[in-house]
């Protein structure tokens, strides 16, 4: 089982790599884009088949490492 | 003669400045490798020093803070124990909640290395106590993850607190958009003041040849 874990800065947490990529879509004359943001994906292989414990167990990974909850969410995704 | 604990990490690079700049200032010094689980038993100050921790590797001082070395850190600050952190320092004592708040990505993206003029914000505490409220200061940074956040509430406690040291300014003392950092914060301490991080580099302004010497009365604030 792999756990994918996207982590982006918060909703309100300016984000500049998201708004250099924005104004660079925006100078190539790319319209359509209202905003954009900038964020991570990490991608760990389990030993674990069982979902409700590798969910505890990534969540507890997310909250002390991979994400800095000060600044950052993420998400976790199971397949 | 204090004694001064300089930590290095994989990926540091200031700690040899940080060595001379306190060993030019008449401490002893131990370098201390993160591997090690216990402090010099009488180091008086414990330095976090510049550098690329773990290649700032998914965020800069995340990897870092567990590092073995940092419970003997935590542990020294929680019992009172002075503790500076200067550029990836600051950011591994963030990241280890030593200090509240974040930093970010520069908001123009770039790495900034340059001198930069800074107001004192606040010198009640030992950090800053030589310096004068409101002075300002030359001192170089460099870094590209310097964009300090922290939010409504707790920037408030800040402030109310005198927890902020320092912020980028003009000549004047004006505050100035340097990268982003909310109200220009350069520095902060904790709210039981013995734990210190900024991003500017005092260790690299000692002489007047290297064009300040304002670091002087900054580090010579911590080793009273």
């Amino acid at each position: 089982m792999k756990a994918i874990v996207n982590i982006f800065l918060k909703e309100g947490v300016l984000d500049p790599q998201g708004k250099a990529i924005h104004h660079a879509l925006d100078a190539m004359n790319f319209e359509g884009v209202e905003d954009v943001r900038m964020g991570k994906q990490l991608v760990l292989k389990l030993t674990s088949d069982n979902k409700e414990d590798a969910l505890k167990e990534v969540t507890q990974m997310a909250e002390e490492i991979l994400a800095n909850t000060v600044i950052e969410d993420y998400t976790i995704e199971l397949v | 003669m204090k004694h001064v604990a300089i930590l290095q990490f994989p990926g540091t690079n200031c700690d040899l400045d940080t060595q001379y700049a306190f060993e030019k200032l008449g401490c002893t010094t131990t370098v201390v490798w993160h591997k090690e689980r216990q402090l010099p038993l009488n180091a008086d100050l414990v330095v976090v020093p510049g550098g690329f921790s773990y290649g700032d590797y998914l965020r800069s001082g995340a990897i870092a803070q567990f590092s073995p070395i940092m419970n003997a850190v935590i542990a020294f600050a929680n019992s009172g124990g002075k503790v500076l952190g200067i550029c990836n320092g600051f950011q591994i004592l963030t990241e280890v909640g030593l200090l509240p708040g974040a930093l970010k990505r520069n908001i123009g993206l770039h790495f900034i290395s340059k001198f930069q003029t800074l107001k004192v914000v606040n010198n009640s505490n030992d950090f800053l106590q030589k310096c004068d409220k409101e002075r300002v200061l030359n001192i170089p940074i460099a870094h590209a993850d310097g964009n300090y956040y922290i939010d409504e509430e707790k920037f408030k406690v800040l402030e109310e607190n005198e927890q902020i040291l320092l912020r980028y300014s003009d000549e004047h003392g004006e505050p100035m958009v340097v990268n982003g950092s909310v109200t220009s914060i350069a520095g902060v301490c904790n709210q039981n003041k013995n734990v210190f991080g900024l991003m500017p580099h005092p260790e690299r302004a000692l002489e007047d040849i290297l064009g300040s010497t304002d670091g002087i009365k900054m580090l010579e604030g911590l080793i009273a």
